[in-house]
């Protein structure tokens, strides 16, 4: 580095050409400041989000306790379906390198069949995030907000103080139901049976749904189950009008601070744009080896800058996995 | 000092074809890259489940693991499957040290604060 100043050099020798610094075609190169940039962009939004969270007035939602559901299946799997499509990612990224190293010997077929497979891999993990949007944005139950302060005992035999507009959150069976009601009190009526409080949904179906328990800070640190004649008070001082199911653009019932809502749409939107922008090209190029543009060009350096697009929406996702969701 | 920036014969990366032997070598590496990966995100997975945040000390730990372990996948993935290891010096420079700044950045941000739930949610205005 530092020039090379005590070589003599003729000026043709240092601006005649004959010289390649970066030893790359010019395509590559472009692809590689191309990637730099987009990095700073996503960083920016990292950073940003980091920002946020610290000058948040109250308690930021946890990743483990926010994404811990699996489609089709009952209970808790924290961060298990992050993780699922983070693999699928990696193993879209390793059949993209297989494809490079395939187009390095020339071998059409070998090209073909991992970039076949990497658009397959693609195509699952967006397919996989528009899961994860759509489970964000119905929520898990949703929350309603006390309208008085009240006291209760929780499942472990902690009495609690709680404020008025406290999140109070219900499991997605009642949560249904309470949304039922929100939307249209009409059609969902309150029915106290044996004890049990019950809402009860008239339609083309009767569906019914019985109060079993109510969640204090689901999202955050502390979370607790109030069960019992507990639980039909906090569900009696509800505030009406004020409830919260999923996510939009306006409310969320995971944070107090919808920038934490904002932030999961922007940042995970972002990179699925850039996935889904990976797949089309991954596409066109593979139909470009089909045809046999690159043994008429004699080499697949196409498929190496696809390929380094393709790393690096993986790369991102690395930073998006660990800074939004693990810490 | 051998100079690597001249242009001799074909010397260019789309010229330089590799044999079936280079093949079976550098698909090894892919291979062993995919488990390190793979491995990597399964502990990080496992850390964030059984480790509990109201623990100070010892999430204070997991969050510098978790940075330490992301950097890794991240430096195998750029080195080994964008083969940046294996471009020249000043091309590789150009590209990692606009990179590690912000990394570098994000990373005393993320640490120092974001840290909201744990010490009594301090405002910054």
């Amino acid at each position: 580095m530092g020039g090379h100043s005590d070589e003599n050099l003729t000026k043709a020798e240092l601006w005649g050409g004959g010289r390649s610094p970066f030893g790359v075609t010019y395509g590559k190169m472009m692809m590689w400041f191309f990637l730099v940039s987009d990095a700073l962009t996503f960083s920016g939004l990292l950073v940003a989000y980091a920002f946020s969270r610290k000058a948040s007035e109250s308690e930021w939602p946890i990743g483990e306790q926010v994404f811990r559901s699996l489609p089709g299946l009952e209970g808790e799997y924290p961060l298990i379906y992050v993780a699922l499509m983070t693999f699928i990612l990696i193993v879209s990224s390793v059949t993209m390198v297989l494809a490079v190293e395939a187009g390095h010997r020339n071998d059409k077929r070998g090209v073909l069949r991992w970039m076949g497979a990497t658009i397959i891999g693609g195509a699952f993990f967006l397919g996989s995030q528009a899961w994860e949007w759509s489970h964000f944005i119905h929520g898990s139950g949703g929350h309603f907000n006390l309208a008085a302060e009240v006291v209760i005992t929780d499942d472990d035999g902690n009495e609690h103080t709680l404020a008025e507009d406290t999140p109070i959150y219900m499991d997605h069976h009642f949560g249904d139901l309470a949304m039922a009601m929100h939307d249209d009190p009409a059609n969902v009526l309150e029915v106290e049976d044996h004890g049990h409080l019950k809402l009860v949904h008239y339609g083309e179906h009767t569906h019914e749904a019985e109060l079993h328990s109510l969640t204090l800070n689901k999202y955050i640190s502390g979370e607790t189950h109030v069960i019992g004649d507990d639980a039909v008070k906090l569900w009696n001082n509800r505030k009406e009008g004020a409830m919260v199911f999923g996510a939009n653009m306006h409310d969320n019932e995971y944070a107090i601070q919808q920038s934490y809502a904002n932030f999961f749409f922007f940042i995970t939107g972002f990179h699925g744009f850039h996935v889904f922008s990976g797949v089309i090209i991954n596409i066109i190029i593979f139909f470009m080896a089909l045809n046999g543009v690159f043994e008429r060009r004699k080499h697949y350096e196409m498929v190496e800058k696809t390929g380094l697009y393709w790393h690096f929406v993986d790369l991102v996702w690395v930073f998006v996995f660990t800074f939004f969701y693990l810490i | 000092m051998e100079r690597d920036d001249l242009i001799v014969n074909d010397s260019y990366a789309l010229n330089a074809h590799h044999s079936e032997e280079e093949g079976v070598k550098i698909r090894k590496k892919i291979v062993f890259v995919t488990v390190l990966l793979t491995l990597i995100t399964a502990v990080e997975v496992a850390m964030g489940i059984f480790f509990k945040r109201s623990e100070t000390f010892t999430w204070e730990t997991i969050k510098w693991s978790f940075i330490f372990l992301t950097l890794v996948k991240a430096g195998y993935i750029v080195m080994i499957f964008m083969h940046l290891g294996d471009e020249r010096k000043n091309l590789r420079n150009t590209i990692l040290v606009p990179y590690l700044v912000f990394i570098i950045y994000l990373i005393f941000i993320a640490l120092t604060e974001a840290l909201g739930h744990l010490d009594n949610f301090t405002v910054l205005h």
